[in-house]
């Protein structure tokens, strides 16, 4: 946890200070444990912890794949940050509501959001953010800090209801420069919400780099100065996310909303639009972060333990091909979009003048 | 019936709503003990509490983002933005995130949410706190806009937006809290959304405006029919989003001339989008092209020329004579 303290006397000793401070962590990049910081967890629940990794993985080199194919539209890939994403939705509960950005698109499936779905809002369709009835997320945010905003009023409302659940939102180290990621976490605090924001630190906005993006050391402490509890994560580190997600989540329960930096890195682009990271890259920083990528680590860590398995490891990457090749066989089949149903999208009630412009429309071009 | 200002009317309103229905909210700067700058909240957190009527932290899209996730989760907030100017700093929920809920999760999220703000000019308040922005708002898909011109009609749209299951903007002119009275019911009653008012009857030119424009209108019909004998019939357009266009086009085949007055600059906006209506669905019954009143290209005036700034009598009734003289 970040700390300020004051130190000396004069002006000096009313200057804040952020403490020395070190990201917590369960796992060493060599797969080694830190017993004392060691979540509760089954050995099945940490299986399905790699399960969903894994899973993560192939799904986004698939999509990387389709979106190269032309059959996908705007794509964000997700490589290097599944032990932020995954650890992170795992510590929920299902009555939890997530608001995400546009990457954040596993833990929204982890929630109940299906693959296909996931698809169709790529490629643009109006089903892709029709979330299922009983699926608490909203579809992903492109607005870069929205979510931040609105995830203090859906907390809220959890919080006036009583009912026992938080609000969880995700943006980047981008996100952090944004006034509603202050806004948010000030509104979280003053109204004592159970809420917990997490920025996952992937070092890049696009091709900005975390050194351009602020001069504080740590975005973590962003959160002091809304005087809301902060955290530093390895999010390399699938058991060190779901423990500071778990916790804040209890805390949040309670009142008390919590920032969580999570330290990950963006193996893969920006987006499928164009991005090349040569562009922007420091050079030969990459191979570093994919030694230390988060599957390894967690791989080391439940082979020692003999709970992993290459055979474990294919039969997850062939059951991974499988739903990807079937979500997308469903998101092809789907029905297409029309102007006239689009129209009816937009308020409750058709007003006139756009009944109006449906009517002109299927006078003259529709069928 | 009691006699009210409009401001009197706008916090009847909220009372009602929050009395009726537990999900109805409000929040923003100031509502809560000092019940808003201008008393539209006047007692009600001593009466509803702190957790149906708060103060917020100061910034605006702070307010916006509470507005649309609680909406999202069944609340009917009212979010109050202290002055119109303000609106710039919350411009995402306005007119992004809480009008395209429903259309981006095909019909399975809403934004039951009302926001209002005071706006208009001519009480001399500092830069941005009076400015006409409903040109912006009423470009935007998915949100309703709505102006009324007297306490009657502030009371029963407010009423109305707060039921709406889609996000309403409720603009409330500075000039008319306080200076005009109005008969009002005690009890709850809707005006409806999206019908227009024809407040003055008349055969020889319609003058279609909204707001502190009503009035200025309808004393500048005054003169025109004692000094050039022309008949005005004025329509209270009171819903600038979505446009009653059945009311403006009967106006139009009945007096076959029409005027646009408005507060706001000339360019974008209410007055175009209305000529634009008259021309795909009445242009064969003018005799005159459409005139428009309106404020200047310009930022409003500052305080000391906002009087010459606004459209007053003089500029409507010039344009009356023009139109019928065509």
């Amino acid at each position: 946890m970040a700390k300020t303290t004051k130190s000396g006397g004069g002006l000096a000793g009313a200057e804040l200070q952020i403490q020395e401070m070190q990201a917590f962590q369960v796992l060493s990049p060599d797969g080694k444990v830190n017993e004392a910081n060691l979540p509760e967890l089954s050995d099945d629940q940490l299986r399905e912890l790699m399960r969903r990794m894994v899973y993560t993985r192939v799904w986004d080199q698939r999509a990387v794949g389709l979106a190269r194919q032309g059959r996908l539209g705007f794509y964000a890939p997700v490589s290097g940050q599944e032990a932020s994403m995954i650890g992170s939705q795992f510590a929920l509960e299902k009555e939890d509501f997530i608001l995400p950005g546009y990457r954040d698109i596993p833990q929204l499936h982890f929630h109940g959001y299906p693959m296909y779905q996931g698809f169709l809002w790529s490629r643009g369709h109006q089903h892709g953010g029709q979330i299922p009835e009983d699926v608490n997320v909203l579809m992903p945010q492109i607005i870069i800090g929205a979510q931040y905003v609105q995830t203090s009023g859906v907390a809220m409302a959890f919080k006036r209801r009583g009912e026992k659940r938080i609000a969880i939102t995700y943006t980047g180290d981008g996100g952090s420069s944004q006034g509603d990621f202050y806004e948010a976490m000030n509104f979280a605090g003053v109204f004592k919400l159970p809420a917990v924001f997490i920025v996952q630190n992937n070092r890049y906005a696009i091709s900005t780099p975390v050194s351009k993006q602020t001069v504080a050391k740590t975005i973590a402490q962003k959160g002091l100065a809304a005087g809301i509890r902060s955290v530093q994560v390895d999010g390399m580190d699938v058991l060190a996310v779901y423990a500071a997600v778990k916790d804040a989540r209890e805390r949040a329960l309670n009142g008390e909303p919590t920032l969580i930096e999570t330290l990950c890195y963006r193996l893969g682009p920006h987006s499928m639009s164009g991005d090349d990271p040569t562009r922007y890259r420091i050079k030969d920083e990459s191979p570093a972060y994919e030694e230390n990528e988060p599957l390894i680590r967690f791989r080391k860590y439940l082979e020692s333990k003999n709970l992993w398995t290459e055979e474990d490891e294919n039969k997850v990457i062939e059951e991974t091909k499988a739903a990807v090749a079937e979500a997308i066989k469903k998101a092809d089949q789907y029905e297409k979009m029309s102007i006239p149903n689009l129209i009816d999208t937009v308020y409750e009630t058709t007003p006139a003048h756009l009944e109006q412009q449906k009517q002109e429309y299927l006078a003259k071009e529709g069928k | 019936m009691a006699t009210m200002t409009m401001v009197k009317a706008i916090n009847d309103a909220m009372r009602i709503a929050l009395q009726n229905d537990p999900n109805v909210m409000i929040f923003g700067e100031d509502v809560g003990k000092n019940g808003g700058v201008f008393r539209a909240t006047d007692g009600l957190q001593a009466k509803f509490g702190v957790d149906r009527v708060m103060d917020t932290p100061l910034a605006e899209s702070g307010i916006g983002g509470l507005a649309v996730g609680l909406g999202l989760q069944g609340f009917r907030p009212i979010a109050e933005m202290q002055f119109i100017g303000f609106i710039f700093e919350a411009l995402d929920s306005i007119m992004v995130q809480a009008p395209r809920m429903r259309f981006r999760s095909g019909g399975q999220y809403s934004s039951p949410i009302t926001f209002r703000a005071p706006f208009g000019g001519g009480v001399k308040s500092p830069e941005l706190h009076s400015d006409s922005l409903e040109g912006l708002l009423i470009q935007t898909p998915g949100i309703k806009v709505v102006c009324p011109s007297n306490p009657y009609d502030a009371k029963g749209l407010l009423l109305s937006s707060i039921k709406d299951n889609d996000p309403v903007f409720f603009l409330e002119h500075l000039k008319l809290y306080f200076s005009l009275k109005g008969e009002v019911p005690e009890d709850e009653y809707t005006v409806p959304i999206g019908k227009a008012n024809v407040v003055r009857e008349g055969t020889d030119v319609t003058i279609f405006t909204y707001g502190a424009m009503v009035h200025t209108s309808m004393k500048a019909a005054e003169i025109a029919e004692k000094d050039l004998n022309k008949k005005v019939e004025v329509v209270d357009l009171r819903t600038l989003s979505p446009l009653d266009v059945e009311t403006i086009v009967s106006s139009v085949e009945k007096t076959h001339r029409a005027i646009v007055v408005q507060e706001a600059q000339r360019t974008a906006g209410v007055a175009p989008e209305l000529i634009s209506v008259i021309n795909e669905n009445a242009l064969l019954s003018l005799d005159a092209p459409v005139k428009r009143v309106t404020g200047f290209d310009t930022p409003l005036g500052h305080p000391l020329i906002e009087d010459e700034w606004i459209p007053n009598t003089k500029r409507i009734v010039n344009a009356i004579e023009e139109v019928c003289n065509f």
